[in-house]
C-alpha cells in the first residue's frame, strides 16, 4: 500500500523534515507512527496525502508514483484515503450528516446512496442518533469520532490519522483505538501518527519510530 | 445517461447552494447587486440617449436633400417628367419642384436684393428639383452617390447636395458613440471588479470549507462552481436592476419630453431598451458576472491548500 524509497523531505527555509526513508506498508497492515515533536510524523503523512511533495526519493501510494500524480489528479487520488487530524477540521456550519457527506458529496455520488453511507459510517462510530447535531454541541471525543466518520464513509483503502487522541483522555483514546482496530479488521489499512505510548502498547501493532527525521526503529507487531 | 445525470444533479446542487448564501446574507448581497446595477444602467442610459438623437436627427425634414439645378432651356413641362421619374425610385421619399417664379418670388423676398433682380429683363433662376431620400438612403455615402447620379441626368445642370451638417451631425454622433463605448468599457471592466471583490471575500470567508473539501478530494471545478453561479447571479440580477433603473428614468423623462416636442410641433416620444438591447444588457450582466467570479476564484483558489 504505501512504499518509500530514499525519501527525502526539504523545506523551502532549507529545514531537513525527512531523511532518507525506507519503509513499506502493506495491504490492509497497521502501523504507528511515532517520534517526539518534530520529528517529522506529520510531514510523513502530508507526503502520503499529497498535501506535501517529496523533494528526493521515490514514494508509491496505492499503487501510484506520488511523482506522476500531477496537480489535476491529486483530488482523486485523495478519494482513495481517508484523513483523521488532531484538530478533527470540522465544518460548523453544517450538521453531523453534512460533516460526513462531504467526501461523497464531492465525488458526485447520488443522493440516495449518500444517505445511506452516511448512517452506515456514523453506525460505525456510534453517533447514528446525532447526525442533526452541529459539530460544536458534541464533546471532543464525538467530533474525533465525526471525523472519522467522514474519514472513511468514502470506504478508502487506506486510512491515516494525525495524532487522532491529542486532544482526547485515555478513556476516549481507547474508544478512538478500538474503531481503527475494528477499521483494520476489515481490511482497511491503517498509519497512525502519535505520541501517545499508552495507545501504541496497548493496540500491539507495528511501530515506526522517526527521530530528527531518521527512521531509527521499525518494530514488528506483537501477538 | 447516468453521467449528464450526475453533472446536472451537482450543477443543481452548486446553483441553489450560492443562492441560497446570497440569501442568507441579503444586505451585502443587494448593496453589491445595487452597485453593478447602477454600474451597468449607466452605459445602458447612454446609448439610450444616443439612439434616441439618432432616431430625433433622422425625423428632421432637410438632412441630405439634393438640389437639382436643371439646365436653362428645361421648360416646366419637363421638368414635371423628370420629376415624376425620379419619384419612382427607391431611394427617393419626395420631390419638390421649385418653379422659376416660385424661386423668384423667394429669392426677391428673402434675399434682400429684390431691386438687383427686378432691373434683370428676364428671371435668371433655372427650376429646382428639391429630392428628399428616403431613410434607407440616408447615410452620407449613400447620398453622395446619388447625387452623382443624378448630376448626370440630361436635363440637370447641377446637382447640390447639402450635407456638410448632416456630416457633422454623423461625426458628431461618431464621437459620442465612441465615447460610451470607452466609458462603457471602463464601467464593464469596473462591474468585474466588484464581482471579484464580492467573491474574494467569499472564497476567504469560507477558507475552512475549501480547505476540508480539498482534503477530501475535491476538484478546482467543483470549489469553482458555487463561487461562479454566484458571479453570474449577482451579474444577471445587477442587469435586471440596471434594466429598471433605465426604464424608470425614462419614464420619469417622458412627460417633460412630450411636452417639449409639442412645443416644436414633433411628436416625438422617447424610445425605451429594445428586446435586442435588453437582451444584450443582461447578457453583458451574466457574462461580467461570471468572468469577474472565474477570475477572482482562479487566483484565490491556489492560495488556499491544506497544511
Amino acid at each position: 500500500m504505501i512504499q518509500f524509497g530514499q525519501v527525502f523531505k526539504r523545506y523551502p527555509n532549507g529545514y531537513d523534515a525527512l531523511k532518507n526513508i525506507n519503509f513499506t506498508l502493506g495491504n490492509g497492515e497497521m502501523a504507528f507512527l511515532t517520534g517526539h515533536s518534530g520529528a517529522g510524523k506529520s510531514t510523513l503523512l502530508k507526503l502520503i496525502a499529497l498535501i506535501e511533495r517529496p523533494s528526493r526519493g521515490q514514494a508509491l501510494v496505492n499503487h501510484k508514483n506520488l511523482a506522476r500524480v500531477n496537480r489535476w489528479q491529486v483530488p482523486y487520488f485523495r478519494r482513495a484515503l481517508g484523513i483523521v487530524f488532531q484538530d478533527y477540521k470540522l465544518l460548523h456550519d453544517r450538521t453531523v450528516f453534512d460533516n460526513v457527506a462531504l467526501p461523497l458529496v464531492v465525488a458526485g455520488v447520488a443522493h440516495a446512496e449518500i444517505a445511506r453511507r452516511v448512517r452506515a459510517a456514523l453506525d460505525k462510530v456510534g453517533l447514528l442518533n446525532r447526525e442533526r447535531a452541529y459539530p460544536i454541541t458534541l464533546s471532543g471525543g464525538e467530533q474525533q469520532r465525526v471525523s472519522i466518520a467522514r474519514a472513511v464513509v468514502g470506504k478508502p483503502m487506506l486510512l491515516l490519522a494525525d495524532e487522532p487522541t491529542g486532544n482526547l483522555d485515555a478513556e476516549l483514546s481507547q474508544e478512538i483505538l478500538d474503531i481503527f482496530l475494528d477499521f483494520h479488521h476489515h481490511g482497511v489499512t491503517v498509519l497512525i501518527a502519535t505520541h501517545d505510548l499508552q495507545l501504541i502498547a496497548r493496540a500491539r501493532k507495528r511501530v515506526l519510530h522517526l527521530e530528527h527525521g531518521e527512521l531509527t526503529h521499525d518494530t514488528a507487531a506483537r501477538a | 445517461m447516468k453521467r449528464v445525470h450526475t453533472w446536472f444533479l451537482r450543477h443543481a446542487q452548486a446553483c441553489v447552494g450560492s443562492l441560497g448564501a446570497l440569501v442568507r446574507a441579503p444586505l451585502a448581497t443587494l448593496m453589491t447587486i445595487a452597485v453593478i446595477g447602477i454600474t451597468l444602467a449607466m452605459p445602458a442610459a447612454m446609448i439610450v440617449a444616443v439612439d434616441n438623437v439618432v432616431e430625433l436627427s433622422s425625423g428632421f425634414e432637410g438632412p441630405g436633400r439634393i438640389s437639382l439645378f436643371l439646365k436653362r432651356e428645361v421648360g416646366d413641362a419637363e421638368a414635371a417628367k423628370v420629376a415624376e421619374r425620379l419619384r419612382r425610385r427607391q431611394e427617393v421619399a419626395k420631390v419638390e419642384v421649385i418653379s422659376r417664379e416660385r424661386a423668384y418670388d423667394e429669392f426677391k423676398q428673402q434675399s434682400g436684393f429684390g431691386e438687383a433682380l427686378a432691373a434683370l429683363e428676364r428671371n435668371p433662376l433655372p427650376i429646382v428639383l428639391v429630392i428628399h431620400p428616403s431613410n434607407d438612403a440616408e447615410r452620407a455615402a449613400t447620398l453622395e452617390q446619388l447625387a452623382r447620379e443624378l448630376g448626370r441626368l440630361e436635363a440637370v445642370e447641377l446637382a447640390q447636395l447639402d450635407l456638410e451638417w448632416v456630416k457633422r451631425l454623423h461625426a458628431w454622433l461618431g464621437v459620442i458613440e465612441r465615447g460610451v463605448q470607452i466609458v462603457g468599457g471602463l464601467l464593464a471592466i469596473a462591474v468585474l471588479l466588484i464581482v471579484g471583490n464580492t467573491i474574494r471575500l467569499a472564497v476567504l470567508s469560507r477558507r475552512d470549507e475549501i480547505e476540508v473539501s480539498k482534503l477530501v478530494g475535491a476538484t478546482d471545478a467543483f470549489i469553482r462552481r458555487p463561487f461562479l453561479y454566484s458571479g453570474l447571479a449577482q451579474g444577471v440580477l445587477g442587469a435586471l436592476l440596471a434594466w429598471v433603473l433605465v426604464q424608470a428614468s425614462l419614464w420619469l423623462l417622458s412627460a417633460p419630453v412630450a411636452e417639449l416636442a409639442g412645443l416644436y410641433g414633433s411628436s416625438f416620444a422617447l424610445g425605451g431598451l429594445g428586446a435586442d438591447l435588453s437582451g444584450a444588457l443582461l447578457a453583458a450582466g451574466a457574462a461580467l458576472g461570471w468572468l469577474g467570479a472565474r477570475l477572482a476564484v482562479g487566483r484565490h483558489l491556489r492560495a488556499i491548500e491544506p497544511r
